[in-house]
């Protein structure tokens, strides 16, 4: 098995964009095949969830290759709900490792600002159980909602921690120029005035508006290629020291510990045995926080905080940029945005960004290995990665 | 003579309680006082419309020009019994609402324009001109139409307001609802916000309205244009 390193990261800003989702793709992979000067690549794996269903594209990856100009590359889409950008990342990791290819261009992208919020929630739901909860009316926000009501009574998590959350998330997008939400909020504005009922209404109690991630459009793309090619393309190559995946039941009543998010613990416990390291060798890590209470969580069963202490590390500022354990540089799903195809690869490009030292304004200091983990459904298909620099 | 037909053109006017000041906080932290345009300040309301009179986007090019030829009409005598309230941050112009008396007991809602979006300052400024109609002037009701889904979805769904057949609406032929003084007082809590009276400070810097420039009002309302 060889070694594989990222090269070449490029992506759109995310948010109600004009272009087409073909159109995002493009831009976003010329992007990182320019950053890894490459003009061609062996094989192109593209992660989305929704263009067949919102924008009426099947066969998206073979549209991307003719669009770049690449024909007759091998190419094919990868669809793992909102991990699909994990999965193509992974996938990809796995085709270079064997030898089969050196050089593979993954591209994530949505189109979601096309349609309703309904109809989007509807999709989103699709992930769920058909049976056991679709079609008895739940979604994704009504399961974290009974997710964080239950975390709330287990280790008394509060509404101002879950707010935390958010007014950090959206400090750090504040200082990247590819996040959807531009926009500071404060605790008193969003949740200790009378006023913040108006300006932050319940969507599922007790997750308001300002605990749950935007729909996006975007695009993110990175080039991977062999360690041993690697410095052909790159001075800092990034490489990709573990990965890990795992599923869980489900229909998440089902579940041995429905506050425990197991396929994300197995799938985190693997990637740093992979990678020889462990998390508290992490400095900075992009976690799916689609809703605040899932940043919480994540940090603990990835292993940064143990369990119910999350709330804590957050409430002494430990995963502010600043503090020991950076969570969420970009912004997270939250601020930074969440065209769920592309989630999996712009945390990748965060982690990239972060460990090359060039994310600008968030710059977390001295930053050499990494950590991103890409969720599907509540939980149900996790992958991980532990990225280090390559000097 | 001009002054006979200008006698004639004007419509008299009904004296108007003011609108007392008050503010709110917003999502960001930052206080919106909220307090009633002067008529010799709807010059300056119209600089800060004219660069949305072209924007698609969820209606705001009907918005605007209607709320644009209203304010118009306000400042040169041609519409009755008309008032606008404006949303201010330290000065600067956030959204702006109108309406207007039809008679002692009935109120019509012109317009709602959020000129910085994202955070509910349209809400909120709709919440006050129904305050205004149903507390300061002391009507029993407001009739309202939407041009807009967004409208629509935040006045007639989320304030529950009452289907009037029948009754048209001064904005042209579309569906009017009512917000009756009960229907008020029933969402009145989960609505209408605002502290009062307003500290000094902020008072000070509301007295004089400032307008984003063309550039600013077309980012905060169409957003950023580059990919």
């Amino acid at each position: 098995m060889r070694d594989v390193a990222i090269v070449g990261c490029g992506m759109t800003r995310f948010g109600r964009l004009e272009p087409s989702l073909l159109e995002l793709m493009t831009i976003s992979s010329l992007r990182a095949l320019d950053d890894a000067g490459l003009d061609k690549v062996d094989a192109i794996y593209v992660a989305n969830m929704g263009s067949i269903t919102l924008n009426k594209q099947s066969l998206i990856a073979s549209a991307l290759a003719d669009s770049l100009g690449m024909v007759p590359v091998h190419a094919e889409t990868i669809q793992n709900g909102t991990a699909s950008g994990g999965s193509a990342i992974k996938n990809a990791v796995l085709a270079i490792a064997s030898g089969l290819y050196d050089t593979i261009l993954v591209t994530g992208g949505e189109k979601m600002r096309v349609t309703t919020d309904r109809v989007l929630t509807d999709f989103i739901s699709t992930m769920s159980h058909f049976e056991a909860e679709y079609i008895h009316g739940i979604t994704l926000p009504a399961l974290a909602a009974m997710f964080a009501r239950l975390y709330m009574r287990k280790f008394g998590v509060k509404q101002e921690h879950l707010a935390m959350v958010a007014i950090k998330n959206h400090e750090n997008a504040l200082k990247n120029p590819y996040a959807h939400i531009q926009q500071k909020i404060s605790l008193e504005g969003i949740l200790l005035r009378p006023e913040s009922r108006l300006n932050n209404p319940i969507i599922s109690s007790p997750l308001r508006l300002y605990d749950c991630c935007p729909t996006s459009d975007g695009a993110a793309s990175i080039i991977l290629c062999s360690v041993e090619k690697a410095r052909e393309f790159s001075d800092t190559p990034i490489m990709i020291s573990g990965f890990g995946q795992a599923t869980e039941v489900h229909a998440v009543h089902e579940r041995e510990d429905p506050i425990v998010l197991k396929a994300l613990k197995l799938a985190s416990e693997q990637a740093f045995k992979m990678a020889k390291v462990s998390p508290n060798d992490i400095d900075v890590a992009e976690l799916h926080d689609a809703f605040t209470i899932l940043e919480i969580a994540e940090s603990e069963d990835a292993g940064f905080f143990k369990k119910g202490e999350g709330h804590k590390a957050l409430e002494e500022g430990r995963t502010q940029i600043g503090g020991d354990m950076p969570i969420n540089p970009s912004g997270g799903l939250k601020a930074r945005g969440h065209p769920v195809g592309a989630t999996g690869v712009a945390q990748a490009i965060e982690i990239v960004w972060q460990l090359r030292g060039d994310a600008g304004k968030r710059q977390v200091e001295g930053a050499e290995i990494g950590f991103s983990c890409n969720f599907g459904g509540f939980g149900t298909n996790v992958l991980a990665f532990v990225y280090r620099r390559g000097d | 003579m001009i002054s006979d037909v200008e006698a004639i053109l004007r419509p008299p006017e009904r004296e108007m309680p003011p609108y007392p000041p008050k503010y709110i906080v917003l999502a960001s932290g930052d206080k919106m006082v909220v307090r009633q345009a002067r008529r010799e300040e709807v010059p300056l309301l119209l600089d800060a419309i004219r660069p949305l009179l072209t924007v698609e986007k969820d209606y705001y090019d009907i918005v605007a020009a209607r709320t644009y030829a209203e304010l118009l009409g306000w400042k040169r005598y041609r519409v009755r019994d008309e008032y606008c309230l404006v949303g201010l941050v330290d000065g600067l112009l956030v959204g702006l609402v109108n309406g207007r008396m039809y008679d002692e007991n009935i109120g019509v809602s012109y317009h709602t324009l959020a000129i910085k979006r994202g955070l509910r300052v349209g809400a909120h400024l709709f919440a006050a001109k129904m305050e205004y109609h149903l507390e300061m002037l002391g009507q029993k009701e407001v009739w309202i139409t939407a041009e807009s889904p967004i409208g629509f979805r935040r006045w007639m769904i989320t304030w529950g307001l009452e289907l009037r057949p029948g009754i048209q609406h001064e904005l042209g032929g579309v569906s009017t609802w009512a917000l009756t003084k009960q229907i008020y007082e029933q969402r009145k809590s989960d609505l209408v916000f605002g502290e009062r009276p307003v500290p000094e400070d902020l008072l000070e810097k509301a007295k004089e309205i400032r307008i984003p420039d063309e550039r600013t009002v077309l980012e905060w309302v169409v957003g950023r244009k580059e990919v």
